[in-house]
C-alpha cells in the first residue's frame, strides 16, 4: 500500500535515492515500533520521531498518509501553493511532524534536548527516535550531540541511512563515529531486522544503521 | 548582572519545574548548586553552542521553558541558524541569556564581542530583547520570562547605570525639554551625562524589542536620536516605521560597524565608537544645531 502512496507522491517519475532510501525503515517504525496515533499526536508521552533529513520526504508523506495522519490526497500536490506538503516538512503544517527540518544536521540536537525534556518530566519510557542520512552526518552540529548524549548516556535512537552519499564518505563505517554508543547496523530493505535494532532499549544511545 | 542573573535563576529553578537551564560551559561553574538541585533540568553540553540551542529546542518541544547562556557572540552569532530554525521555524520559544555585551570583553578582542547580536535577532520574528541599564532590572525581567513560551533576549553587560528603572518596558521620560534622546540599557548614564544643560527630553527603555512605538510617535516632536549600545542604526528601521507619515530627523548612535583592532578596556572602545559622553555630546550637539 505505501508504495502505491509513494508513487502517488512522486508522479512515479522522480524516484530519487533521497525520496526512498528511508521507506523500508519509516514503514517500520511506523507500522510495528512508535507509540504514536493519529489520535494521539498531541499526548504527551507519545513515541517521538524526528526526522531530521528533511529533504525528500516522499517517503514520510507516504506513510504518515497510509497510517492515516494525514489524508492521500493532500500526495497529489506535493510543493503547491495550497498544499501543506512541502519538498521539507514543516510541523506547522502537518499533523504527527514532531520538526520542520531541511537544513540538514538540526534533529539530533533537538532529539537530545527532547529526550531530556521527557525525562524531566517523568516520561521515562518515552522513546525519542531521530533518523539522519549519511550525508547529513558531514554536518558538525550532529558531533557536538553524538559526543554529549554519549557522555551523559542518553537512551535516544538514532537511525542513519547510508547510501554512500557522503561526498568524501565515511572511511572506518559510520558506526565509528558514534563512540560509547550501542550499534545496529542492519540491510536497511529487511523489515524484521530494522524491527529488531529499532526496539533495542538500554540505558545508553543506540546508532541503528540502515545500509540500502 | 552576571551574579543577579545566576541567583536569579538558580531560585526560578527551584520553584518552577517547567524550567531548565543549559549552558555552554561558561557560567557553569557559577551553576553548581542549580546543577546539584536539579541534574534532570540543568545541563552543561560542554563547549558546544549549536547543540545548547538545539537542546533548548527541543525542551521547549516538550513543553518546558529553557534558559539558555553564554557569551553573546556564541549564543547569538554562532549558533544563528539554530535560533532561525530550531525555535522560531518550530514556534517554539527559549529565553537567552547573554554576557560580554558589545565589548565588556575589550582586552579578549574582537572574537569576545557581539555587538551585532540584536541586529541578527532583528531579521527574525517574534524576538522580545531586554537590555538592562542596572542589576536590579534584571531579576524581574527573567521571572516575567518564565510564564510564557515566546522568545525572549536578555543582553546582559557589566556597563551599568547609577540608577535602576524596573519599570521601563516602554519608553520612560527621566528628562523633559525638547528633541527627543531615546537611551537604551546601560546607555541612559552616558547620554545624561553628555546632555546635561541641554533642552532635550532623554527617555529610557530596558525593553527595545518591541520598541514602544506609541511612546515614540507621542514624545517625537521633529528630532530623534537614539542611543544604542550594539550596531549603529539597528533600531532605525523600526523607528522610521513608528514615525512614517511624521515630518522629523533622526541620528542613530551606537557601535560603529568596522572592528576596532584594539584592546584595551569597555571606556577605551565606547570612546573609540564616540559613545562616552563626550563622544555623545559631539554627536548630538552637531546633529541638534
Amino acid at each position: 500500500m505505501h508504495m502505491k502512496l509513494l508513487s502517488r507522491v512522486t508522479a512515479d517519475v522522480k524516484h530519487t535515492p533521497s525520496a526512498h532510501s528511508t521507506l523500508d525503515v519509516l514503514w517500520v517504525l511506523y507500522d510495528r515500533v512508535l507509540r504514536i496515533t493519529p489520535e494521539t499526536v498531541d499526548a504527551p508521552d507519545r513515541a517521538r520521531f524526528l526526522l531530521s533529513k528533511g529533504h525528500g520526504p516522499a517517503a514520510y508523506y507516504a506513510v504518515l498518509a497510509a497510517k492515516g495522519f494525514i489524508p492521500e490526497e493532500w500526495l497529489d500536490d506535493m510543493g503547491g501553493w495550497d498544499s501543506p506538503l512541502g519538498h521539507h516538512p514543516d510541523r506547522m503544517l502537518i499533523p504527527g511532524v514532531e520538526i520542520g527540518t531541511g537544513s540538514l544536521g538540526h534533529g539530533l540536537g533537538l532529539a537530545v534536548g527532547t529526550a531530556l525534556g521527557l525525562r524531566a518530566q517523568g516520561f521515562l519510557d518515552t522513546r525519542t527516535f531521530v533518523l539522519l542520512g549519511d550525508a547529513e552526518l558531514d554536518e558538525g552540529s550532529n558531533h557536538e550531540a553524538i559526543a554529549y548524549a554519549a557522555a551523559i548516556r542518553l537512551p535516544i535512537t538514532a537511525i542513519v541511512i547510508d547510501n554512500r552519499s557522503a561526498t568524501h564518505g565515511w572511511p572506518g563505517g559510520i558506526p565509528v563515529r558514534f563512540p560509547n554508543w550501542g550499534v545496529s547496523v542492519v540491510n536497511g530493505r529487511d523489515h524484521d531486522e530494522i524491527e529488531r535494532a529499532l526496539r533495542v532499549v538500554s540505558d545508553r544511545p543506540h546508532l541503528v544503521v540502515a545500509s540500502v | 548582572m552576571r551574579e543577579t542573573f545566576i541567583d536569579t535563576t538558580t531560585a526560578i529553578l527551584d520553584e518552577d519545574p517547567r524550567t531548565a537551564l543549559v549552558v555552554a560551559d561558561i557560567s557553569a561553574a557559577s551553576f553548581t548548586t542549580a546543577l546539584r538541585r536539579h541534574p534532570d533540568r540543568v545541563f552543561n553540553v560542554g563547549i558546544r553552542e549549536q547543540l545548547m540551542a538545539g537542546v533548548g529546542g527541543g525542551l521547549a518541544l516538550t513543553g518546558m521553558r529553557p534558559y539558555l547562556h553564554s557569551y553573546a557572540p556564541f549564543l547569538i552569532d554562532r549558533a544563528y541558524e539554530q535560533i532561525k530554525l530550531d525555535l522560531g521555524h518550530q514556534e517554539t520559544g527559549a529565553v537567552l541569556v547573554s554576557i560580554g555585551a558589545s565589548y565588556d570583553a575589550a582586552a579578549e578582542g574582537y572574537t569576545h564581542q557581539s555587538p551585532g547580536d540584536v541586529a541578527l535577532l532583528d531579521t527574525l520574528d517574534g524576538w522580545t530583547v531586554h537590555v538592562p541599564g542596572h542589576r536590579d532590572e534584571v531579576a524581574a525581567l527573567l521571572r516575567a520570562a518564565a510564564r510564557h513560551d515566546d522568545r525572549v533576549y536578555v543582553r546582559l553587560s557589566t556597563q551599568e547605570n547609577g540608577r535602576a528603572y524596573p519599570d521601563a518596558g516602554g519608553l520612560r521620560v527621566l528628562r523633559r525639554g525638547g528633541p527627543l534622546v531615546v537611551a537604551v540599557g546601560p546607555m541612559l548614564d552616558p547620554v545624561l551625562e553628555a546632555t546635561l544643560g541641554m533642552d532635550v527630553t532623554v527617555a529610557y527603555t530596558n525593553t527595545p524589542r518591541p520598541l514602544d512605538t506609541d511612546g515614540l510617535r507621542t514624545l517625537v516632536e521633529g528630532e530623534v536620536v537614539v542611543v544604542e549600545p550594539y550596531l549603529a542604526g539597528t533600531s532605525a528601521h523600526l523607528v522610521g516605521q513608528a514615525l512614517n507619515g511624521l515630518p522629523h530627523r533622526a541620528l542613530h548612535l551606537g557601535v560603529g560597524r568596522a572592528e576596532i583592532r584594539r584592546y584595551g578596556g569597555r571606556q577605551d572602545h565606547a570612546r573609540a565608537h564616540g559613545l562616552d559622553p563626550a563622544g555623545l555630546r559631539r554627536s548630538i550637539s552637531a546633529f541638534l544645531l
